[in-house]
């Protein structure tokens, strides 16, 4: 029934990421047959902004590029400023550096794992989940002042030390994070009605991977095991032992296993960089006086994959150029390769694994039929759709 | 030593394509590209010697724009190598390595949309962040581009 092919717009304002998306799905029946995407909704101009600012303003301003994982632009532009200046942060800043990255990584794979529990129907682990979370904000709240946008990075190190009386609440607080991550991750593994909904959903190849450029949990979940903490290590991520988590089935349970492991090695490496802030004192930052002229690249393993960033000098105050690639710019394209096939129940939950687009599902406008023009569902009905689908699986499953 | 050899593959397999060599630090690396080499070079990179294409940037110069494509060796030490081609203003396009890289398909609209360069032969060159009513000529990234000039006649509509 070619002729009967519905359009269904996913969008198009999702301005929690820097990136609001807008998606067509092309159905036929209930099978999505092609998928576009739209951007450019909400673009902020931040690179252009970036160029009339001083050095320091724009790590200021790259933070507020994501609500989520606010850190990892202002690491990633760090990187790029030392690499420029050719300056190498202090032990104890790279410490710090470490636990911040990683206390935010474990964030934002919870608040993910939340919203997709959310979506499949299982409303109680998305309860649970952002409860779990609610310790993490506290540890940010309680040793940079907020719970997001902790202001934490400047070119050379780090704006605030960590105190020595602090490290036994932080302590408590992973090791109680710790227990009931492992529950979970127990509970996700051992569930058949969750591998029955995600298992083999939305695969996206190891080629396609590749092929797409994709990074993160993206890519770790697809087999390649690409992670810049260890590639091009930073910061402390050299210092402390940790694994690369990858899976090699590329589905949306695989996303989800990497993302829950991952949380337990972010914990291994907060430990032990909090372990070694006991022992290592000093300063936690080196003053750049100038900023050469030339260029330098920086990156950061953000939660969602890696972050990017050029800068260029000419010597003077302002940056000439300020480039910034995040993770979602890569990961998003896949959806070309994975979206086509599956049903319109499982469509709006692949584009959610690769994470940045689970808001923009909320935000759902309508499905509409082509050639009448008729307006048949919208974003509610979507998620209600995807939430009957994992109740059907139980009914057939007798769970 | 692995770290060194791929490197020097490199410098070895695209000799005669690469202008100059700068080695900024062990493991960021820049290199000059003549336009019309771009295709051959980055399918190397990216085919043969197992790179992944992180992105391209452009940046507009007095000499022209010029676009950076920066390829990351994961696996292979870290490094980024980053081929920097410079395109006149006078005739602003370069061929399009989007059919042998899918994932520079993106950049290279966005590219298009902010500093206006053609890429040619790109497999979907529709506008990618700028709106459809967008109007032709204004390059927000370019130093020439005034905010003022593009309000200049919605302001008129305006009165």
């Amino acid at each position: 029934m070619a002729e009967k092919r519905t359009i269904i717009p996913i969008g198009p304002y999702h301005p929690l990421q820097e990136e609001p998306e807008y998606f067509e799905l092309f159905v036929e029946g209930e099978k999505v047959v092609d998928i576009d995407v739209h951007i450019g909704y909400n673009h902020r101009a931040i690179e252009q902004i970036a160029q009339r600012m001083s050095w320091d303003q724009v790590i200021f301003l790259v933070e507020r590029i994501c609500g989520i994982c606010s850190t990892s632009h202002p690491i990633a532009n760090c990187n790029a400023q030392e690499d420029l200046a050719g300056v190498e942060i202090p032990e104890r800043a790279k410490y710090i550096r470490s636990i911040v990255g990683e206390l935010e990584r474990i964030h934002s794979h919870l608040l993910w794992l939340g919203l997709a529990g959310h979506f499949i129907g299982y409303n109680t682990l998305w309860m649970w989940v952002w409860k779990y979370r609610e310790p993490v904000l506290e540890i940010f709240e309680h040793i940079t002042g907020n719970r997001n946008h902790y202001a934490m990075m400047r070119p050379g190190g780090v704006r605030r030390d960590i105190k020595e009386e602090d490290i036994p609440y932080l302590m408590k607080v992973l090791d109680e994070l710790e227990r009931k991550l492992e529950m979970l991750t127990k509970a996700a593994l051992d569930d058949p009605v969750l591998a029955a909904r995600l298992k083999g959903v939305g695969v996206l190849t190891k080629e396609d991977a590749i092929k797409y450029c994709a990074v993160g949990p993206t890519a770790r979940a697809s087999g390649v095991p690409i992670d810049v903490r260890k590639d091009d290590p930073y910061a402390a991520y050299d210092l402390v032992e940790w694994n690369i988590i990858t899976r090699e089935e590329g589905d949306v349970f695989a996303k989800t296993v990497v993302r829950i492991l991952e949380c337990l090695e972010s914990i291994k490496i907060i430990r032990q960089c909090l372990e070694k802030l006991k022992k290592v004192k000093g300063d936690i930052a080196v003053n750049i006086k100038k900023m050469p002229p030339g260029e330098g690249k920086g990156r950061h393993e953000a939660p969602r994959g890696e972050t990017f960033h050029y800068v260029r000098s000419d010597g003077s105050n302002n940056p000439v150029r300020v480039k910034v690639r995040a993770p979602t710019y890569v990961n998003l394209p896949t959806c070309k390769a994975t979206v086509p096939g599956e049903s319109v129940a499982d469509a709006a939950l692949i584009l959610a694994s690769i994470d940045p687009c689970y808001c923009c599902t909320e935000r759902m406008m309508r499905v509409v039929d082509r050639r009448t023009g008729k307006m048949e569902l919208d974003g509610k009905d979507l998620i209600r759709l995807s939430q009957e689908k994992t109740k059907k699986l139980r009914r057939e499953l007798g769970i | 030593m692995v770290q060194k050899d791929v490197i020097t593959k490199i410098k070895e397999a695209l000799k005669g394509k690469i202008l100059f060599w700068e080695e900024k630090s062990p493991r960021r690396h820049y290199f000059g590209v003549k336009k019309t080499d771009i295709v051959p070079v980055a399918k190397y990179i990216f085919e043969k010697a197992k790179a992944r294409f992180i992105i391209a940037s452009g940046i507009d110069t007095p000499k022209g724009i010029e676009i950076l494509y920066h390829f990351s060796f994961d696996r292979q030490g870290g490094k980024i190598i980053t081929a920097k081609v410079l395109v006149p203003k006078e005739k602003c396009e370069i061929e399009s390595i989007a059919p042998v890289i899918p994932g520079a398909a993106w950049i290279e609209r966005e590219i298009q949309d902010l500093l206006g360069v053609k890429f040619l032969n790109h497999p979907d060159p529709r506008p990618l962040l700028a709106a459809e009513n967008w109007p032709e000529g204004f390059y927000p990234l370019r130093s020439e581009y005034r905010d003022e000039e593009f309000y200049k006649d919605s302001d008129k509509e305006n009165k």
